[in-house]
């Protein structure tokens, strides 16, 4: 038996964010969670294994400071086995390393594993550190920006996709392996599917469950602002009669503003 | 605290250490410290001089054969053990998609914050590092400072000009250090299938969004590209749905800067928009009237961009005459 864990984020669903017009302020606190988009492929890679070695077991694996079962029901119905939920008040400001810290207790409490399985970056906060940091953390050979995977026997191979060329990568498990959204496209769990996922068991830990040192989370960064950015655009609405004249005073304006010429 | 000190730049790729030199500059000078740079990689100790013209008091060389290619764990046990010896106070580190894994392996190593893909950077007046990076899908630009050293920053490409290269002198300092053997083994690489020029040294883009219905419509771009000698660009559904194009403008794809930026038939979706932020003029050409674009650009015309775009190019090439 084979056993992959899946890293998932609960993100704030940024597609739903409001902002406040006046204060720049973006309303988090009431905008809808979902699993980060990259880490839904990563899942939907782990259930592709599955399907393919068939004697696999996927976990999914989630460190957060709010209630996130809502959010992994859905991973259970995808096809994930189980869910364990580190949740745990004292998370609230942590960062990267404070993620990465948690989530790698909590996999060494799991025990064995082949392979670790995350998303290249995160929806909501963008930073991309995350799974780097846990591969630092548990000491395992790391494949990020990975497009295409396989596994056999022993062997992970990968594709990843770098500025300027494609690498193929092959290291032997257990392996940390980091996917772009280009990899799949993941499913939407079925009515039979979200129905069998109910069964699915969710272990929910807290800090002091995986004894968690109190000062290994303590932020090295400091958010000082987070703003809607200001735009400061021209919002100049081109009107004419007819298509011809719009064209010409478009034309006018962007020769006028000295963005077009001949070079 | 104060044990910790100077400025440190490192990139594999050349054109990213130079244009982050005259960032690393600024701000070596802002905190008066010296700015150093990371220099690895095998038969590279050519490139030395060059970085010091470009503003460096410091080449820390590695030059190594085990260096040639990028190799994770090779590349962090240099760097780490640099950092351990020599204690910056500040590193800055390209965002590629090589070294970013490595920024933040080194942070975790060395116990230290990282404050990823930062395009802006200031030092404020109780001389703190400030790192501006965007966030929530384009929603929002994030400042960050540091509680602990030493401060990690990731800077992505084109975020930075390259300063211009000036007579200076500075210091190089070989150094033997003990490299990690890789835990992963390369077996290919193959250049990346992409259009041959680079979108982000663009003056002029075009783009397209969902408004083009046909392949073959995308003439109608490339026509007027080449009236303002631009490229052609997109939004992502256009690359990744679509297949029409194998890249995009946004935050997942490249930001851009151009003088001009023309989106047709792009709704305005932040995360598109997050792109080209940096364009000086921003032109919307949309049929729906209340499409969300019209509020962050420049000029906005309403209309069908099959009828716009043929007459917009004729009405250049005439003004233009
Ligand atoms: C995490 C994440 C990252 C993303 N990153 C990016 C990114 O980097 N870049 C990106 O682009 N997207 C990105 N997206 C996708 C983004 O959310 C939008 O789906 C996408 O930008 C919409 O593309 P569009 O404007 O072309 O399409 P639509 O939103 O469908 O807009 C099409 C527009 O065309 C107009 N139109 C139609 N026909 C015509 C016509 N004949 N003449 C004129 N106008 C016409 C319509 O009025 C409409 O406004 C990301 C999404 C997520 C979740």
């Amino acid at each position: 038996m084979k056993r992959i864990i899946v890293c998932l984020k609960q993100a704030v669903d940024v597609s739903q964010l409001k902002v406040n017009p006046t204060t720049r302020q973006l309303m988090t606190a009431s905008a809808p969670r979902k699993i980060s988009d990259f880490d839904k492929n990563a899942l939907e890679e782990a259930i592709k294994i599955k399907e393919k070695l068939g004697d696999v077991e996927i976990f999914t694996l989630t460190v957060t400071s709010e209630d996130a079962k809502a959010v992994l029901r859905e991973a259970l119905a995808m096809g994930a086995d189980k869910a364990y939920v580190v949740n745990d008040p004292s998370f609230r400001d942590v960062d990267t390393l404070g993620t990465a810290y948690v989530l790698a207790e909590a996999i060494k409490k799991i025990g064995e594993f082949n392979l670790v399985l995350c998303g290249e970056t995160s929806l909501d906060s963008f930073s991309g550190l995350v799974g780097s940091r846990l591969a630092e953390l548990l000491d395992l050979p790391q494949i990020s920006s990975v497009r295409k995977l396989s596994f056999e026997g022993d062997v992970v191979a990968a594709e990843r996709v770098l500025e300027d060329a494609v690498e193929t990568v092959k290291a032997k498990v257990p392996v940390l392996v980091m996917v772009t959204r280009e990899i799949n496209q993941p499913r939407i769990p079925s009515l039979m599917m979200i129905m069998k996922a109910s069964k699915k068991e969710i272990v929910t830990w807290t800090a002091a469950d995986l004894g968690v040192q109190m000062d290994k989370l303590g932020s090295k960064i400091e958010i000082m602002e987070v703003l809607a950015p200001k735009t400061e655009r021209k919002k100049i609405r081109i009107t004419g009669e007819n298509v011809q004249e719009l064209a010409d005073k478009l034309a006018k304006a962007l020769i006028q503003e000295g963005v077009v010429g001949r070079r | 605290m104060s044990e910790y000190k100077d400025v440190w730049v490192f990139s594999e790729r050349h054109d990213l250490m130079l244009e982050m030199l005259g960032k690393g500059r600024e701000i070596a000078d802002k905190l008066q410290m010296e700015l150093g740079v990371v220099l690895v990689g095998f038969n590279v100790q050519r490139k030395a001089d060059e970085l010091i013209r470009y503003g460096a008091d410091k080449v820390y060389l590695v030059d190594d054969q085990a260096l040639e290619l990028f190799q994770l764990e090779a590349y962090l046990s240099v760097l780490h053990s640099l950092a351990t010896s020599h204690k910056p106070q500040v590193i800055l580190i390209g965002s590629t998609r090589n070294a970013k894994p490595l920024a933040a392996r080194l942070a975790t190593r060395l116990d230290a914050g990282c404050a990823p893909d930062c395009a802006k950077l200031s030092v404020d007046e109780q001389k703190r590092l400030v790192c501006e990076r965007i966030t929530y899908g384009g929603n929002a630009a994030t400042k960050i400072a540091f509680r602990a050293k030493p401060q990690i920053v990731t800077i992505p490409s084109r975020a930075f000009e390259k300063p211009a290269p000036k007579d200076r002198t500075g210091q190089i300092l070989k150094l033997d250090v003990k490299i990690e053997a890789p835990k992963t083994e390369i077996v290919d690489t193959k250049p990346l299938e992409t259009s041959a020029v680079r979108i982000e040294d663009a003056d002029v883009i075009i783009s397209c969004g969902r408004g083009l219905e046909k392949k073959d419509d995308k003439v109608l771009l490339d026509e007027l590209a080449s009236v303002l000698c631009g490229q052609v660009g997109c939004s992502r559904p256009l690359a990744e749905d679509r297949k029409w194009f194998t890249e995009w403008v946004g935050l997942s794809g490249h930001k851009v800067k151009p003088k001009l930026y023309i989106a047709c038939g792009i709704s305005g979706v932040i995360q598109h928009v997050a792109g080209i932020r940096d364009a000086k003029v921003i032109v919307a050409i949309n049929k729906d009237e209340n499409a969300p674009i019209f509020e962050l650009a420049d000029y906005g015309v309403v209309g069908n961009l099959y009828e716009i775009l043929p007459a917009l190019k004729e009405a250049l090439e005439r003004q233009l005459q």
